[in-house]
């Protein structure tokens, strides 16, 4: 295991969350700061609590959740993308590392970012809402497992990506709309039967539900069934990449 | 002297179908200079990226120090430097993290004193805390090249590293290459232009259409292929050749004014002296002679010529 390399790029990688702070953190805090005064504070007044917990309070999770999978889809794609257009991934391919290895420098330092960016969104909500956490162990697993899942799944993405089109089209178009739909602003109980179960195709409703159950212990779905689809999801990322670094795919001809 | 890159039966075929090497066979020896020749599309950089483990080859072997390029990939990359053709560089980075980080990936704990020497001999130094997008193109070059030797390689692979840089440049990026070769490193370059790898290449191969058409010392490459013309300057003008000389071969140049004697360089001595006493017999005069000797452009042109 070349040990040294993962750390340099690993370390590489953080250090353009330092040279881009304004971009990488201030500005996910502040749209999520905006969430919360419009719907936890503003418009949350006044709706009813949810399963006894209070509007501000329920959405938490759902919005941690949501800056999370940008965040590491995002990190996650431009960090092997940028390589592959300014052609600098000379230098990591005629390198003594394995595509193991490269793949721990980058997704670890995606899902590193990740998770910060996610512990500070956590920290700012306690500012506009009441925050308790019910079981911290599973939440901590939850945030560990969907970081590296969905940084993995960025690197898939950037590996595939052949413009910067391709390479946003996920965030922006997929994203949001799953996230939005995946019961992170309600409980899938308020939809119609018909919508309900299309819900159930959607996975980020179990982790946005698993999630919150770490928190407040109400969930849509059953919480060990989230970790499963956590756990599948992670599973069928893996095997893209085992595919593309088995074929070469997009890196070597 | 021992082989420290063995290239067997190299094949590449592209995705697309394009036979980028048709099957190249090389043995590269430690400490030598060896230029690459060809034209552009020949197959010289996709040969390096095969070494150097950016493309993987359709057929053939490739040892680096004993080691197989694709199964030890370890060993045998961390061996070598790369000096890509492209100026790709990370706009965002400074000279100094750049060229850490080039040490890094290859495996070697960081050690600052080699960094900045590396730095001081490519005289980089005073930019080291500079972006790469403020440096010109022939410092963004030497970064380049700063980055392939950050980890101290055996073998160093430069892909066309003077195309684009000024003369002055030119010059000194030989004398790096030269300082590099005193101290045991094995130089590989690929270059369009003659002039370099006649000034510093221990020996010349020409590839093209994915064959390497010829590998040879660049002297005995020079003495072997280089045709010589003599040119003699008539005292008076000749109308026709008289046919005590056809045994030459002798051309008249348009306006009678000239004799030109084509020979092979090795041939020489011989025929020259004796069509000279030849030319004393027939009364011809002349008042100025010279001699040509081709260069390695012309060996090459005509190399790549009878190819095509």
């Amino acid at each position: 295991m070349n040990v040294e390399a993962i750390k340099s790029i690993y370390f590489f990688e953080m250090a353009r969350m330092r040279r881009t702070l304004l971009q990488s953190v201030i500005s996910p805090v502040i749209t999520t700061s905006l969430y919360f005064i419009v719907f936890g504070t503003a418009i949350g007044s006044r709706i009813q609590s949810i399963e006894g917990v209070s509007y501000g309070s329920f959405i938490t999770p759902g919005l941690i959740m949501l800056t999370l999978l940008t965040q590491c889809i995002g990190n996650g794609s431009i960090g092997i993308y940028f390589p592959k257009f300014t052609g600098t991934i000379y230098e990591i391919l005629s390198a003594p590392v394995a595509m193991t290895e490269i793949l721990i420098g980058y997704v670890g330092a995606a899902a590193s970012k990740g998770l910060i960016i996610g512990l500070i969104i956590l920290a700012t909500a306690s500012f506009f809402v009441d925050i308790s956490i019910a079981h911290p162990f599973v939440m901590a697993v939850f945030l560990v497992l969907t970081a590296v899942t969905f940084s993995l799944f960025g690197f898939i993405i950037g590996i595939w990506a052949k413009n910067f089109e391709q390479l946003n089209i996920v965030p922006m178009l997929v994203v949001p709309p799953l996230t939005f739909l995946g019961g992170s602003f309600y409980s899938i109980d308020m939809l119609p039967p018909f919508w309900q179960a299309v819900s159930h195709f959607n996975p980020v409703l179990y982790l946005v539900s698993g999630f919150r159950w770490s928190f407040y212990e109400i969930a849509d779905v059953n919480p060990l069934l989230s970790l499963g689809m956590v756990g599948l999801f992670l599973a069928i990322c893996l095997s893209i990449l085992g595919w593309i670094f088995h074929t070469g795919y997009r890196l070597r001809s | 002297m021992a082989s420290v890159v063995s290239i067997q039966n190299l094949t590449k075929t592209y995705g697309n179908g394009f036979e980028a090497l048709k099957g190249i066979d090389l043995e590269i020896e430690e400490g030598e200079i060896l230029a690459l020749l060809g034209p552009n599309g020949a197959g010289k950089t996709t040969l390096i990226s095969i070494v150097c483990g950016l493309v993987n080859p359709s057929g053939g072997k490739v040892l680096v120090g004993g080691y197989d390029v694709v199964r030890d990939f370890r060993q045998t990359r961390s061996m070598i430097g790369l000096v890509p053709q492209e100026l790709t560089t990370d706009m965002f980075e400074t000279v100094w993290n750049t060229v850490s980080f080039s040490r890094g990936v290859h495996g070697k704990k960081p050690n600052p004193e080699l960094v900045e020497s590396v730095l001081k001999d490519l005289s980089l130094w005073a930019k080291k805390d500079n972006m790469l997008r403020e440096l010109s193109g022939g410092m963004k070059r030497r970064v380049l090249i700063a980055k392939a030797l950050a980890h101290e390689p055996q073998i160093l692979f430069l892909d066309e590293p003077t195309a684009g840089v000024d003369v002055n440049l030119r010059r000194e990026m030989w004398q790096v290459v030269e300082r590099l070769r005193e101290n045991g490193v094995t130089i590989i370059l690929t270059t369009h232009y003659i002039e370099e790898a006649e000034e510093i290449a221990d020996r010349v191969g020409v590839i093209n259409g994915g064959k390497l058409l010829l590998i040879e010392e660049k002297t005995a490459l020079m003495k072997k292929l280089g045709r010589k013309q003599l040119r003699l300057e008539l005292a008076e003008p000749l109308k026709i050749l008289p046919d005590s000389l056809s045994p030459y071969n002798l051309t008249l140049s348009e306006d009678g004014a000239a004799l030109l004697h084509e020979y092979q360089g090795e041939e020489g001595d011989g025929s020259i002296a004796s069509l000279l006493s030849m030319l004393q017999a027939e009364n011809i005069h002349f008042r100025d002679l010279s001699t040509r000797q081709s260069s390695l452009e012309d060996i090459f042109v005509a190399l790549v010529g009878e190819q095509a």
